[in-house]
């Protein structure tokens, strides 16, 4: 209990205490014990089976996968009694964070104090005779909804309440974003248990009995699994993200750096033009992934010091319709595959692979060319190294209208402006299990400056006006004379 | 091969085609019985067909969980609020069949209907379950063995396991459908493993749907099913997950052929190939899957080479170098999310066969076929499996490469 806040640890003792308060009413009051420990002991025994697996993955708890035995409960007893059935599941189910003992505890008040209250409610709308108390029991549809649906409601702003306030004493949340949150994510699963959990109430009580009761469980445990399905798309989609960058970090190492941070600027551009989340989110793909293509061009190309052949030039140019071939079957990526195919387009049409102009060129390729160049500038490569962040925003407007989309790179000053730039962000993945980070390589500006004579090789060779600007990759050169056909064919 | 014997596929799709012309005929003739109740699950499953999630084809083993579990209530309906219902087999599988078509009209306007097996199996499990249960029942003999009580519930029950396991029997009979290559021991062993999954589910819904019905009328309909019916669109997350991890796999497996390290099409052979070698080899759907996303991936590892290998053809290289590419594919693999039987398929390429699982032998062994053959132009594959017999002391196990040639003898 050491790690945990003292208010945190005072709220935590509180609820404990509540829930005493709530439950002990029921040892001096007339209780069905039977339905007490048979639905006590079924919600324990479910806490346990969490562990055992569907499909591959278990399900997940916090959606509460058995609060039907809950909510039945609560249709079923009395408000003390209802109270009781959640203690022994919840002081013994497993815990997947530290510290255990102070979350089973906290688990158990609040449950409890859920199910007090919803059971309370229930009762005072006078839900118990709805549910068949005669010999031949006939419950009384659709009136037995209402006091139902209340309790139901009643249970689900209780745990939201209770949730958001520990969250916001022990995580320092905070509290109107903790409680619109939990509420948010618990209301649809929990109306949906409200009706199962009524469905098991009106099963229990029928001639059947609890064993026709038991059979709802199943269907609903499946039903929690399929909700966790949205989380797990989400993390499907990062772990695509992932593979493609680690297979191109397995290729050549400077990468993975340099995409995350274009990955960033990217979406740090699409903030600031107020994109949807979505799209934000697509967008920042598109940064990670706009050199996927690299994978495409020979690693003795990519690693080359010094100046590059017009012939090998030409090869390298090839890297946004490998990059495209390779993620174009990828569905979810969206817009993110034509900006990786057109991120070396140029506004004036000077650019690869087609020499699109203006607004032919997507908007997701404007915004990835930007955060590129950006990226490319402010960071320390084999043959240049870091400009400072003014001089880079500096050469973006001199070359805005011209190579880059004057929108795309207001924004980006915006952005700037409000938030900090760090060149050497971190990767997503905190470890890489085979080679050490190569941080030496992306030094913060400050320390470096450099100016002019850190010029890009294309300055060097340069034969066009247009070359001057400043361009992300080693062979960027506008030879817009050769333009590659297809990249299946060229091997 | 199947235009002259009858396969077990037809026949099943016969019996399913006569039992329901039959039903119609019936039912038409005589009229339907409690048509309130008739109507509301023919809705019933009609909707749950509506919400289907796939054709039912590939890895998906019950697209319309609700529809399925709707069509087996009814089979099993009893009681309707207290009062008997009347009901007889016929009239549950002309229900079940009316409903069925409708709800897959849109599917079929869009060219994703549901297969002529899949139908045939709905009718012939749910026939099934009304045979075991409606003329018992209509004849008052259930009331007289097990009472309306609890047992009534585990009798319920026990009819469900019954068609459960029916059910697989079916399923198992129509994926073997015309290819007698295939095993059947595996495909049953398959399809009954999936029914603790998915299929357990809808059992147990068709239960409870039944038995509410019968406490509380035709309210137990939408107040149970809501919550079903959200979970089936739920199903499609599941299905988008399951996609993603496929078009990743494809868009890996795809990189080394992009980046010229191996040949065009060498990961999609090898892995078609494997597939075939795990099957005749006997193996359960869930590790072909996990062979065939192993067998597209086996080169991820080659992209560290700073110069691509002649024709992709690793097996001449050294054997530590055969290692490393291995370990720096399997890390790639890791991050895929895939299930970690894969990555440590890749990662164990390079090893002698007896260290191996032996879904990374089948890798092994084809890939260095599919390289060897391409190698040595037309009298290729004989050469390259005499290659392969050669170094069954060491690299390969000699009944992996004894099925390999089993499966390439096979007329295509």
């Amino acid at each position: 209990m050491r790690s945990v806040p003292p208010r945190a640890r005072l709220l935590i003792v509180c609820a404990a205490f509540g829930a005493v308060g709530c439950v002990l009413p029921t040892f001096s009051q007339p209780t069905p014990w039977t339905a007490v420990v048979l639905l006590a002991t079924l919600y324990a025994g479910c806490e346990q089976a969490v562990r055992c697996r569907f499909a591959g993955e278990s399900a997940p708890q916090r959606l509460g996968a058995f609060f039907p035995v809950l909510l039945a409960g609560v249709f079923l007893l009395p408000p003390g009694a209802a109270g009781l059935i959640a203690l022994p599941g919840a002081l013994l189910a497993p815990v997947e964070r530290r510290p255990a003992g102070p979350r089973r505890l906290w688990r158990a008040a609040q449950l409890s104090m859920a199910c007090w209250a919803g059971a309370t409610v229930y009762r005072a709308l006078g839900g118990c005779t709805l549910l068949g108390a005669g010999a031949p029991a006939q419950p009384h549809f659709p009136h037995a909804l209402l006091p139902a649906g209340a309790a139901a409601l009643t249970f689900c702003l209780t745990l939201a309440a209770l949730d958001g306030g520990i969250l916001a004493t022990a995580e320092r949340v905070p509290l109107r974003t903790a409680w619109r949150d939990q509420l948010l994510r618990s209301l649809v699963p929990i109306a949906a248990h409200g009706l199962a959990g009524l469905m098991m109430a009106v099963l229990w009580r029928s001639p059947y009995g609890p064993v026709a009761a038991l059979l709802v469980l199943l269907p609903m445990y499946i039903s929690c699994w399929g909700f966790a399905q949205y989380h797990r798309e989400r993390a499907a989609h990062q772990a695509t993200i992932r593979a493609l960058v680690q297979a191109v970090d397995i290729k050549d190492e400077y990468t993975r750096g340099h995409s995350e941070r274009v990955g960033r600027a990217a979406e740090l551009i699409a903030r600031e033009l107020g994109m949807p989340d979505e799209r934000v989110e697509v967008l920042r793909f598109a940064g990670i992934l706009h050199d996927v293509g690299k994978l495409g061009v020979p690693t003795r190309l990519l690693r080359k010091d010094g100046r590059l052949t017009p012939e090998e030039r030409r090869v390298i140019e090839l890297h946004p319709e490998y990059g495209h071939e390779m993620v174009r079957g990828i569905g979810f990526l969206g817009e993110a595959r034509s900006a990786i195919l057109h991120h070396h387009e140029r506004l004036d049409g000077s650019g690869y692979p087609y020499g699109l102009v203006g607004r032919q060129i997507p908007e997701f390729a404007r915004v990835v060319a930007v955060a590129d160049a950006f990226d490319a500038m402010t960071s320390t490569r084999c043959y240049q190294r870091a400009r400072p962040v003014e001089d880079a925003v500096a050469e973006l407007k001199r070359c805005a209208g011209q190579q880059f989309d004057p929108r795309m790179v207001r924004a980006l000053v915006r952005a700037l402006d409000r938030h900090s730039w760090y060149p050497a962000v971190t990767a997503d993945q905190p470890h890489r299990p085979h080679r050490p980070q190569d941080s030496g390589r992306n030094v913060p500006p400050s320390q470096r400056p450099s100016p002019r004579e850190s010029a890009t090789t294309d300055s060097a060779t340069a034969d066009s006006a247009t070359s001057e600007c400043p361009t992300s990759d080693n062979a960027a050169a506008s030879d817009s004379a050769v333009r590659p056909s297809r990249p299946g064919a060229v091997r | 091969m199947s235009r002259r014997t009858p396969t077990a596929a037809t026949l099943v799709c016969a019996a399913a085609g006569s039992l329901t012309a039959w039903a119609l005929a019936w039912t038409l003739w005589h009229g339907i019985d409690q048509r309130g109740t008739a109507l509301a699950f023919g809705l019933l499953i009609a909707v749950g067909e509506l919400a289907r999630w796939g054709s039912g084809g590939g890895g998906e083993r019950e697209p319309a969980p609700l529809g399925a579990a709707g069509a087996l209530a009814y089979a099993l309906l009893g009681q309707h609020a207290g009062a008997p219902t009347t009901h007889g087999v016929l009239q549950v599988i002309a229900v079940v069949v009316a409903a069925t078509l409708a709800g897959s009209v849109p599917h079929l306007a869009r060219g994703r209907g549901p297969g002529l097996d899949h139908i045939a199996r709905r009718v012939l499990t749910v026939g099934f379950a009304a045979v075991c249960f409606q003329p018992l029942y209509n004849a008052g003999k259930v009331g007289e063995l097990v009472g309306y009580g609890p047992y009534y519930a585990l009798w319920i029950v026990g009819v469900l396991v019954l068609t459960a396991l029916c059910d697989a029997v079916l399923a198992a009979a129509l994926a073997r459908g015309g290819r007698r290559s295939l095993r059947y021991g595996p495909l049953l062993r398959d399809e009954l493993r999936a029914l603790l999954g998915v299929a357990s589910a809808v059992c147990a819904t068709g239960a409870v749907i039944a038995l509410a019905v019968a406490v509380v009328g035709l309210w137990a309909l939408p107040v149970f099913c809501l919550p079903l019916l959200l979970t089936q669109f739920a199903f499609r997350r599941y299905a988008a997950v399951r996609t993603t991890y496929r078009q990743t796999i494809t868009s890996l497996a795809r990189a080394t052929e992009v980046a010229g390290y191996t040949p065009p099409g060498h990961a999609r052979r090898v892995a078609a190939l494997s597939r075939a070698v795990g099957r005749e080899l006997g193996l359960t759907e869930s590790d072909l899957m996990i062979l065939e996303y192993a067998a597209l991936m086996h080169d991820i590892g080659q992209l560290s080479l700073l110069d691509p290998v002649p024709a992709g053809a690793t097996a001449a290289l050294p054997t530590a170098e055969q290692r490393r590419i291995a370990l720096l594919g399997g890390a790639v693999v890791r991050q895929t999310g895939v299930p970690a039987h894969v990555a440590v398929i890749v990662e164990r390429q390079a090893d002698p066969y007896r260290e191996q699982p032996l879904t990374a032998r089948i890798v092994r062994a084809v890939n260095a076929y599919d390289e060897m053959a391409r190698a040595q132009g037309p009298g290729g594959p004989l050469a390259a499996l005499e290659r392969l017999r050669l170094a069954t002391g060491h690299d390969y196990q000699p009944e992996v490469v004894e099925s390999l040639a089993r499966v390439l003898a096979r007329p295509a």
